[in-house]
C-alpha cells in the first residue's frame, strides 16, 4: 500500500451580525486564521484537513437579511449574498438571545452551504460549535476513514464504513412493483411520473456526482417492457428501469397477531426476504454500473395488512427496510375494502409521494447521508423536493475525492508491482499514456484539494480513476499471454537436451584440441 | 428434488413461527446475530464454478459442477452473481442415453441439470486465459455482463474447479494446463484490485491440494479432496447411462450441502469434516492460514449463500406534490429521438470486409538466437571452416 499525504482545504467565512462579536477576539475584524487537523488513517497515510477561517462583520444587505421571522427565511434571502462554491461554507453567528434560532437550538445549518450558529458565551465556545459544524457540513474522521477504508484494518471501522455505496462513474436504479396476487389487486403506478417529478430533481442534484442524461432513459421505461438497452450511455449516467413482477413472493412467511389484528414480519426474517426477489429481477445488459434496486410490495390480500416489526416489536413506521449496497424494499398495504362484496380485482392507485418518500431516503441512506448521529442542539433544514442539501453534496464529493485518489493510488502501485515482477510484460503506448494521464490527474486533484476547489478536484479525480482504471484492466495485461521463464525451461529442455548432448561433447572436443595445440609448440621448441 | 423442497419449506415455516412465538426472549440472540452478520463483513455474494474436462468420459465433473451451482443457486445467489464454466455439454450430448439431464446419484435421482441452468461459458470458450480473465477483471469490452465478475471489495467469492489435475496444475480441455503459481497470481491480482472480501477455493481434482499451496493473498481459504500423492476417486457408475455419475468427495459436499438453508448457523469445521477417509479413500485438506477469522465463526451460508444484511428505514423525506414541475417537463418530449435500430448502429460494411488481422510477427528473442549461434558455431568449428564458404 503506498502512502498518501492529501491535504484538504475548505474555505469557511465567519460572518458576524451586530451584537454578537465577542469580546476577546485575538484581532480586530476582519481576519484570516487557519485550524489545520490532522487525521491519521494507519502509519503510512495522513490526512490533513485545514479549515481557512475568514472571519467578517456582515454587510448591509446580509444584515438586512438576518432581520426576518425565522431562520429559514433568512437563510433563503442569504442565499444569492454568499459564496455557493462547491466546498465552501458560510456561517453567521447571531447574538447569544437572538430570537431566529428557536428556544433550545444553537446552530441552524440550511439547505444550502450555510448555517446560523448562536455566539455563544465567548470565543472558545463559538469555535468549539463551529469546529463541529464545520464537521458535519464538510467531513469527519470516520467519513475520511470510511473512504479510504481499503487502507484502514478492519477491526477500526464501525459497522458503517461497509455500507455506503463505493465512489462510481455511474449508478443504475430499478424501480420495481411486485404484484403476487394480481386477482385481488390490480395495482397501477405511476412510475413515469413520479420520476420525473421526484426522482429526476434528486438526481439532477447528484450529477455532479456522477452525471445523468435526462432525456432517452426515463422516459423510454413504459411499465412492463423494462429496461431498453438502445443507448449505451456516454459516460457517467444513472439508468432509471420500472417494471412490474407478478406473482413474486416473499420469502418469508409473516405471522399473525391477533392484537393488532395484523400480519407481522420480525427484522430478523428481513435478510430472507430479499433473496428469492433477486433472481426475477433484471439488469440491464449493457452497463456495468453497479444497480441499486427499489422494491414496492403490494401484499396478498390474505395476508394483508403487513408491517415490518423492529427489534423492540414495534411496527415500523416506514414500513420500509434497506440493504446496503443493494437497494430498498417497502411494503404498501392496500386498505380492505369497506363491504366485502366489492368485485375483485380491486383498483390500487399507489401514492406515489408516500412511496417516493421513502424510496428517496433509501437513495440517501445508501449514498451514506445521515442525519441522526447529530447533537440535539442542531437543527437541519429539510431540502424538500431537491432530496438533499448542497451541504450534504459536499460531504459526498470530500468522501468520493478522497476515495477516488486512494483508488489511483492503490491501482497504479500495483500496477507499478506486476510490472517488477513479471519483467517482460509489453506495455502498449495506450496503457502507457492512460498511466500518465492518471497520474497527472490525481496529481492535479490533490493540488486542488489543498487549495479549496473541490468541483475541480473531484472532477480530476474521477478523470484519475478512469484513466486508471482503463489501464489497469486493459486485456493485454494478462501475464499468462508472456513467457514466464519456468515455461521457457519446460518447454525447450526436453526438445534441445537431446540436440545439445552431441554439441557439448564436441565443445569438449574443441577446448581439449586447443589445449593440445598450445602445448605442442611449446614441446617442439 | 421433489422430496427435497416440501422439507425445506416446512422447515422454514416452523422456523418462522417458533421464532415468532419467542421473539422477546430471543431479542438479545437477535442482536447477537446482527453482530454476527456485520462481523462478516460482506454485502454479496458471487460464484464461480469451473468445470474443465471435456468428453463424455468427464461426465462426473460436469455433474460435479453442476451440483454446486443448484446448491449454491438454492441458497439464495443468483445467476447474475454466477459464473458457470462448462467445459463440454453432457446434457445435450449424442451419447447420454437421457437427453437433457445430468444426473448426479445413480438410479437418476437427482437430475442436477433442472429448468434454468445459465451457462456462462461454454465448451471451447472455457480456456485458461478466460478464466484468468475472469477473475483478474481484464477482459475486452465487448464482454457482456452475464461473462463478468463484477465484484467489489465487499464481495464474498466461492471458486470451485473440478477436473484432471496433477501436483501442481490443473488440465484444462485436454490441451493446457493452469499452474498453482498462475492461480496464485491471479488471486493476488484480485486483491490488488480488492475484488473480494474473503475467498473460499474448493477443488475436486487428484493432488488437489497442491492447487492452494502457493497461494499468498490474505481472506483466502482452501479446500482441496486430495492431498499430493493422491487420486481422487469417483462415486458411483450408473449403469443405465454408462459412466460414473459423480467424484466421492462432491458427492458428499452436495450431501452436506443439501442439510442447509439460508437461515442455517453452520460453520467452516463443519464443512471440513466432510468425507473423511473412510468414505472419500482420498484424504481431503483445507488451508486456513491466509484466513483472518476463525473457520469457527464462518457461516456456511457466507460463501453458498446470499444473506444480505438489512437496516430499517426510520428516515423518510417529505414531499411536496409538484404537479407544475411536470407540465413544464413535457416539451422535452418531441425532442427525443427515435430509438435506433439495432442494425444501424453496427458497421455492417466493416465486418463484412474485414480481412483476418496480421499476426505482429516478433523477431526470435536472445535466448533462441544465442542458442543458434551456439550450434552453428559448434558446428562449424568441428567439421572445419570449409564448409563456410559453401554457404556463402
Amino acid at each position: 500500500a503506498a502512502s498518501a499525504q492529501l491535504q484538504l482545504a475548505v474555505p469557511v467565512a465567519v460572518v458576524f451580525a451586530p451584537g454578537s462579536v465577542p469580546g476577546d477576539l485575538p484581532r480586530p475584524l476582519p481576519f484570516r486564521d487557519v485550524q489545520e487537523m490532522e487525521i491519521s488513517v494507519n502509519l503510512r497515510s495522513h490526512v490533513t484537513s485545514r479549515y481557512e477561517m475568514a472571519y467578517r462583520r456582515a454587510m448591509a444587505r446580509e444584515e438586512a437579511a438576518l432581520d426576518a421571522a425565522t431562520a429559514r427565511e433568512a437563510d433563503a434571502a442569504l442565499h444569492p449574498l454568499q459564496d455557493s462554491s462547491l466546498g465552501s461554507l458560510t456561517v453567521y453567528v447571531v447574538p447569544e438571545t437572538s430570537s431566529l434560532l428557536p428556544q433550545g437550538i444553537n446552530v441552524y445549518v440550511g439547505k444550502h452551504r450555510s448555517a446560523l450558529v448562536r455566539a455563544g458565551e465567548g470565543l472558545a465556545a463559538l469555535r468549539t460549535r463551529l469546529r463541529l459544524l464545520t464537521q458535519v457540513m464538510s467531513f469527519t474522521a470516520s467519513s475520511i476513514a470510511a473512504a479510504l477504508s481499503d487502507r484502514v484494518p478492519n477491526s477500526q471501522l464501525g459497522p458503517d464504513a461497509r455500507r455506503h455505496l463505493k465512489s462510481s462513474l455511474g449508478y443504475e436504479i430499478t424501480f420495481s412493483l411486485l404484484n403476487p396476487d394480481p386477482k385481488s389487486h390490480a395495482v397501477d403506478w405511476d412510475i413515469e411520473g413520479a420520476v420525473s417529478r421526484y426522482v429526476q430533481p434528486v438526481l439532477d442534484k447528484l450529477s455532479v456526482v456522477a452525471n445523468f442524461s435526462v432525456d432517452s432513459q426515463v422516459r423510454a421505461g413504459r411499465g412492463l417492457a423494462g429496461c431498453p438497452g438502445v443507448q449505451f450511455p456516454a459516460s457517467n449516467v444513472f439508468v432509471v428501469c420500472p417494471q412490474i413482477l407478478y406473482y413474486a413472493v416473499l420469502g418469508v412467511t409473516p405471522r399473525f397477531d391477533k392484537e393488532s389484528s395484523s400480519f407481522l414480519l420480525s427484522a430478523h426474517s428481513l435478510p430472507h426476504v430479499i433473496n428469492p426477489v433477486e433472481a426475477r429481477l433484471g439488469s440491464s445488459a449493457a452497463s456495468l454500473y453497479p444497480v441499486l434496486n427499489f422494491l414496492l410490495y403490494v401484499p396478498e390480500r390474505s395476508h394483508s395488512p403487513l408491517y415490518i416489526q423492529d427489534k423492540d416489536g414495534a411496527p415500523v413506521s416506514t414500513n420500509a427496510f434497506h440493504s446496503p449496497r443493494w437497494g430498498g424494499i417497502m411494503i404498501y398495504n392496500v386498505e380492505a375494502p369497506a363491504s366485502p362484496q366489492t368485485p375483485l380485482p380491486l383498483h390500487v392507485e399507489v401514492d406515489m409521494v408516500r412511496v417516493m418518500g421513502v424510496f428517496l431516503a433509501q437513495l440517501r441512506l445508501l449514498f451514506g447521508l445521515s442525519r441522526e448521529e447529530l447533537p440535539p442542539e442542531f437543527l437541519l433544514e429539510s431540502p424538500g423536493n431537491e432530496g438533499l442539501a448542497d451541504w450534504e453534496l459536499d460531504r459526498l464529493l470530500w468522501a468520493h475525492t478522497v476515495e477516488n485518489i486512494a483508488t489511483v493510488s492503490t491501482t497504479l502501485t500495483s500496477l507499478a508491482q506486476l510490472l517488477d515482477k513479471i519483467g517482460n510484460i509489453v506495455i502498449k503506448d495506450d496503457v502507457a499514456s492512460e498511466v500518465y494521464r492518471a497520474v497527472a490527474s490525481a496529481q492535479s486533484a490533490m493540488a486542488k484539494l489543498a487549495t479549496g476547489h473541490l468541483h475541480v478536484a473531484f472532477q480530476a479525480s474521477k478523470e484519475a480513476v478512469t484513466s486508471s482504471e482503463r489501464a489497469f484492466f486493459d486485456p493485454s495485461l494478462l501475464h499468462l499471454l508472456y513467457f514466464p521463464d519456468d515455461q521457457k525451461f519446460a518447454i525447450y529442455i526436453p526438445l534441445f537436451l537431446p540436440m545439445a548432448v552431441p554439441i557439448l561433447l564436441s565443445l569438449a572436443k574443441i577446448v581439449r584440441e586447443a589445449r593440445q595445440r598450445r602445448k605442442e609448440p611449446t614441446k617442439m621448441d | 428434488m421433489a422430496a427435497v423442497a416440501p422439507a425445506g419449506s416446512w422447515a422454514r415455516v416452523a422456523t418462522a413461527l417458533l421464532v415468532g412465538c419467542c421473539g422477546a426472549a430471543l431479542a438479545s440472540g437477535v442482536q447477537d446475530q446482527a453482530e454476527q452478520f456485520f462481523k462478516s463483513g460482506h454485502t454479496n455474494n458471487w460464484a464461480v464454478l469451473v468445470c474443465t474436462s471435456r468428453f463424455w468420459f468427464n461426465y462426473r465433473h460436469v455433474a460435479n459442477t453442476l451440483s454446486v451451482y443448484r446448491s449454491v443457486k438454492r441458497l439464495g445467489i443468483p445467476d447474475s452473481h454466477i459464473v458457470l464454466m462448462l467445459a463440454d455439454d453432457m446434457a445435450c450430448n449424442p451419447r447420454n442415453p437421457k437427453p437433457a439431464t445430468v444426473f448426479s446419484h445413480k438410479n437418476m435421482e437427482l437430475n442436477v441439470y433442472g429448468d434454468d441452468v445459465e451457462v456462462d461459458y461454454r465448451s471451447y470458450e472455457v480456456t485458461v486465459e478466460n478464466f484468468l480473465r475472469v477473475l483478474t477483471g481484464r477482459i475486452p469490452p465487448s464482454t457482456p455482463r452475464s461473462k463478468r465478475l463484477l465484484s467489489d471489495d465487499r464481495s464474498n467469492i466461492l471458486i470451485y474447479m473440478t477436473g484432471h489435475g496433477g501436483n501442481g496444475f490443473l488440465k484444462f480441455q485436454d490441451s493446457e494446463e493452469i499452474t498453482n503459481v498462475e492461480l496464485a497470481d491471479a488471486f493476488e491480482q484480485m486483491w490488488q484490485k480488492r475484488r473480494y472480501n474473503e475467498l473460499l477455493f474448493i477443488i475436486d481434482t487428484c493432488q488437489g491440494a497442491s492447487m492452494y499451496e502457493r497461494f499468498y493473498s490474505p481472506n483466502i481459504m482452501a479446500l482441496a479432496s486430495s492431498q499430493v500423492g493422491e487420486d481422487s476417486l469417483s462415486h458411483q457408475p450408473d449403469l443405465g447411462i454408462g459412466v460414473h455419475l459423480m467424484d466421492r468427495y462432491t458427492f458428499y459436499v452436495l450431501e452436506f450441502l443439501e442439510e442447509i438453508h439460508p437461515a442455517s448457523q453452520t460453520n467452516m469445521n463443519d464443512l471440513f469434516q466432510v468425507c473423511p477417509k473412510s468414505l472419500c479413500v482420498s484424504t481431503p485438506g483445507h488451508r486456513t492460514d491466509l484466513f483472518q477469522r476463525d473457520p469457527q465463526n464462518v457461516l456456511i451460508t457466507d460463501f453458498f449463500g446470499s444473506v444480505r444484511k438489512v437496516e430499517i428505514t426510520t428516515e423518510t423525506i417529505s414531499l411536496k406534490s409538484d404537479l407544475a414541475g411536470f407540465e413544464s417537463k413535457l416539451p422535452k418530449d418531441e425532442l427525443a429521438t427515435e430509438p435506433l435500430k439495432y442494425a444501424e448502429q453496427l458497421p455492417v460494411a466493416q465486418i463484412i470486409h474485414q480481412k483476418p488481422k496480421q499476426k505482429d510477427w516478433h523477431p526470435p528473442g536472445g535466448f533462441i538466437l544465442g542458442l543458434w549461434a551456439l550450434i552453428i558455431m559448434v558446428f562449424f568449428k568441428t567439421y572445419g571452416i570449409k564448409h563456410m564458404k559453401h554457404v556463402f
